[in-house]
């Protein structure tokens, strides 16, 4: 592959989310409230015999408390025992029948999900296995030490990628006491501590009914959807809703994290925070971000960088909004020599970009680019699902993608400039260099906390 | 927010996302006649004069179109000292044509919207645009100017071949497993072109020289040895029409003769060990297998292939297979498994599994369980459970990867670029699911043996100690 961009897309799934959002075509969203109080999002698309149902909780790691990694450990319990079907039996429930069962935890947002074929026989069978799940799971001990275990492996095999030691050591610096700066699946210290009680409680806090939403796309009619919705309510209890998680208090001073690492590359991230969901400057910084760094080879990092000086194979920035203010993000890898240059490249290039803001071709290319590219981002059952389950949870309104374009065809080059430099603060900066060797006056952990 | 798209882990879906076009009636679904969906709009061809393919896969489900152009020539085709050749040409043909400068590719298709890379493997090198439909001829105009107007330069590769080291440090270098996987294919493969990185080792990236690109794109840059594949909202006559228009007035080229180079028997067990910077054991084990194209060239029984696909997807198809049902949870031996059957390729390649141990587990320990696990398909035949799951997958999964253009456009050009045909994707479910128990049992006794295997071990090193 010549570029990564994709991949380095999905590090920030929900903020690109609306990469390319525009044009006037949206799907369309039909949304309703149950009498029990379930919020209900649904898009009927008849093309493909095939559903995509799924229900997402304000329940993510930020609400892990000190026991980091319980979200994560309890959405993954699910199928390991429930309704009287041991892991066995329920893997073998959804695989006989074709059905994907998923469930899993991230910053803001629990999910347990299902995408099955859409002829009775399967779908009924994976539907009424999907339910008993949700209604009954059983957090068995055994499964829930097995897990931990193999968590273990997994922490092992983070520390030998310098991607992720750079990852976890942004969200820490970055985030300091603020439940963002847990890594999500936990520490080797914290996963210890969880208990399947802990699960049970936290299940009974969080999956509930208050705290939910549904999102049903794909080849149901609006009465079979209707239904469907019902019978979710009827699987989860009442609840409430969890008080919001404590506000992000934004670093004041620039600070440089050094990690040495036996690698014949460095990893650099640097960034602070951005904004979050339902920000007045959303589209601003969308926009301005979007010539700078997040437009792949068109943008001014990605020429410089990599075009100009072969510096590093990917480079790109991004704001990753979130419930509260999400990261802006700008990252490369470079060999080690090299890395002092990298990082004064980037450096530089953001001190210019905030001085001078983007040209008018810039915003005009921008415009075009994002507007163009909205059939693809919505093209497809599954990127049409991703757009309803943001737009349910953050409670955006339902006209969303419809506006997105002219919400973005709206800023002017002086309004992305006027954003960014309010909202960017170059003497703030948080920077990871993960790569080389130890110098004398670091410590050696490079955890300077 | 996470959608699982298909089934399995990502080699899996390899095979998985290949199931054919038409659903058929099984045991298992019985009733799916009565409300089976349409047929999906079968693929539409042509070969222009100058013998560039064009296939068409229509797909009006929404206004968008997938244009790709894949040339016949990736790894498989280098030799020694030149490895990574074809990978570093697709780096360069984004750097400017007698028609453009470097630059300006981006730029206009950024303006419209498009999405736009590439990738290259052992056997192709492909293009492609995802794009509004309304605007493929932007695309088809762009990758007619490169497949001949190219310009290298040798200040762009100067800067470009960086990128690409950069590019082997990240992926393979700083990468222990990467790093194992590329020695274990360099010892599983003798003197088959199979056994060298797509990305090319790093002493012939730092020798490689613009003279060598320009050899390589001459030689294999032509409509002749080209597919072009577009697929989503499209009509054929009209693809027929712009594929006559931006590459109908290209001269054929004299394709170099490209030499079989047939891997020589393995005739006896080979086993590695790689020591490297790392915290986490895993191994790699692979056996010699027949691949989908020499079924085609009549060497196996037509069969065969799918009997090793069937087998795979019982091990490690899914939560319920019977790695992870017995080795990660039943014994707790495992922490991951892995199985792939690489089955297209232009060459035979290989039936692939991965372990990594769990915790106090010893690497050992687990491969004598994945052996074990082989052993038990030699001599007890699979259930009829455990087919039915598999066919239940198939004919899903193949509806699931509908949902992607891309994908179909993508299943089409490998499949023409390897020889072994379009066609197999309409095939491909009705085989699979006509496999039988004792095919299974045949295929696993004739080709996963020891003498025909290549064992590699990731030996963890400390990583604090004896930094690069």
């Amino acid at each position: 592959m010549r570029s990564l961009l994709k991949v380095s897309a999905t590090l920030s799934l929900v903020g690109c989310l609306f990469a390319s959002m525009a044009a006037s075509a949206g799907p369309k969203i039909e949304f309703w409230t149950l009498d029990s109080g379930l919020r209900v999002y649904y898009v009927g698309i008849d093309d493909l015999p095939m559903l995509d149902i799924n229900v997402t909780f304000d329940a993510g790691s930020a609400r892990d408390g000190d026991k980091y990694g319980l979200a994560n450990l309890t959405l993954s319990m699910l199928d390991e025992g429930a309704a009287g079907k041991d892991a066995d039996e329920l893997s073998e429930a959804f695989e006989s029948v074709g059905a994907n069962f998923y469930a899993s935890a991230s910053k803001d947002m629990a999910n347990i999900g299902l995408r099955t074929i859409t002829l009775k026989k399967p779908f009924d069978s994976a539907v009424n296995d999907w339910l008993s799940v949700i209604k009954s799971p059983e957090f068995p001990e055994a499964n829930l030490e097995r897990l931990k275990k193999q968590l273990m492996v997994s922490f092992e095999g983070a520390k030998q990628r310098p991607s992720s030691i750079a990852g976890k050591a942004f969200n820490e610096n970055l985030y300091g006491d603020h439940p963002y700066a847990n890594p999500g699946s936990g520490t080797e210290e914290s996963i210890v501590t969880i208990s399947t009680d802990d699960l049970k409680a936290f299940y009974k806090q969080y999956v509930v009914e208050e705290n939910a939403m549904v999102s049903i796309v794909g080849n149901v009619s609006r009465a079979e959807a209707e239904a469907l919705a019902k019978r979710v309510a009827d699987v989860l209890i009442a609840g409430k809703k969890p008080e919001p998680i404590p506000e992000v208090k934004p670093l004041t001073e620039s600070k440089t994290v050094f990690i040495p690492f036996p690698s014949s590359q460095a990893t650099v991230i640097m960034g602070q925070t951005g904004y979050k969901r339902g920000d007045p400057d959303y589209f601003k910084l969308y926009l301005a971000n979007h010539p700078f760094g997040g437009s792949g080879f068109t943008s001014r990092l990605m020429k410089e960088v990599r075009v100009k000086r072969g510096l590093s194979y990917g480079v790109s920035s991004y704001f990753s909004p979130s419930r509260e203010l999400g990261p802006f993000v700008m990252s490369l890898q470079t060999k080690i020599a090299q890395v002092d240059e990298a990082k004064k490249v980037m450096t530089d290039m953001l001190a210019t970009y905030l001085k001078e803001g983007p040209t008018k071709e810039e915003i005009e290319g921008s415009k075009l680019n994002i507007s163009g590219g909205f059939p693809m981002n919505i093209a497809g059952n599954s990127n049409i699902g991703n757009y309803v389950d943001v737009i349910g949870f953050f409670g955006l309104p339902l006209d969303y993608l419809e506006r997105f374009t002219d919400e973005i065809d709206s800023i002017t080059q002086e309004q992305a400039k006027e954003a960014m430099q309010r909202r960017v603060n170059p003497d703030a900066m948080l920077t990871i260099v993960v790569g080389g060797e130890s110098k004398e006056d670091e410590k050696k952990d490079g955890a300077s906390k | 927010m996470q959608r699982i798209l298909s089934l399995g882990a990502p080699m899996r879906n390899c095979r998985l996302l290949l199931a054919a076009i038409t659903l058929v009636t099984s045991s298992a679904m019985a009733e799916s006649t009565a409300t089976t969906p349409e047929k999906a709009p079968s693929v539409s061809e042509k070969v222009l004069k100058n013998g560039l393919k064009v296939l068409v896969k229509e797909d009006h489900r929404a206004p968008i179109a997938v244009v790709q152009v894949w040339y016949r020539v990736g790894t498989s085709y280098e030799h020694e000292g030149i490895t990574g050749l074809s990978h570093a040409l697709e780096h360069m043909m984004f750097k400017g044509t007698t028609k453009r400068k470097s630059g300006d590719f981006e730029v206009v298709l950024s303006r419209i919207g498009a999405q736009n890379n590439a990738f290259t493997s052992q056997d192709y090198t492909a293009y492609y645009e995802v794009l509004a439909a309304k605007h493929i001829e932007t695309a088809f105009e762009l990758e007619g100017d490169r497949m001949r107007n190219l310009v290298l330069d040798k200040d762009e590769f100067a800067k470009e071949i960086e990128v690409v080291k950069e590019e082997r440090r990240m992926r393979t270098d700083d990468n222990p497993n990467g790093v194992m996987r590329e020695q274990f294919n360099a010892v599983a493969y003798l003197n088959n072109p199979y056994r060298a990185p797509v990305i090319g080792w790093m002493n012939d990236l730092d020798h490689m020289n613009l003279d060598d690109l320009k050899d390589w794109y001459k030689k294999w840059y032509g409509p002749n040895n080209a597919t072009l594949v577009v697929a989503g909202d499209v009509d054929p006559e009209k693809v027929f029409e712009l594929a006559e228009k931006y590459f109908g007035h290209y001269e054929k080229s004299v394709l170099p003769e490209v030499k079989p180079r047939t891997e020589i028997p393995q005739i006896g067990k080979r086993e590695i060990r790689i020591k490297a910077p790392a915290k986490v054991p895993s191994f790699r084990m692979g056996f010699k297998t027949p691949g989908l194209i020499t079924a085609k060239q009549g060497k196996v029984e037509e069969w065969e292939p799918y009997a090793l696909d069937v087998l795979a997807n019982v091990l490690d198809g899914g939560s319920s297979a019977r790695l992870t049902k017995k080795l990660i949870r039943g014994k707790e031996i495992a922490a991951g498994t892995g199985v792939g059957y690489m089955s297209y390729g232009r060459m035979p390649e290989m039936f692939i599994m991965t372990g990594v141990p769990a915790t106090d587990v010893s690497v050992d320990t687990l491969r004598k369980a994945f052996m074990e696990e082989i052993e038990l398909m030699k001599t007890t035949l699979v259930t009829q459970d455990e087919l039915d799951r598999v066919t239940a997958q198939v004919i899903a999964s193949e509806i699931y990867q509908r949902d992607s253009v891309q994908h179909m456009a993508t299943t089409l050009g490998m499949l023409e670029s390897t020889g072994i045909g379009w066609q197999l994707m309409d095939e491909y479910e009705e085989k699979i699911l006509a496999v039988t128990a004792e095919q299974i049992q045949t295929v696993a006794k004739k080709y996963l043996n020891e003498d025909q295997m290549t064992f590699a071990e990731l030996v963890p090193q400390s990583l604090t100690e004896g930094a690069k």
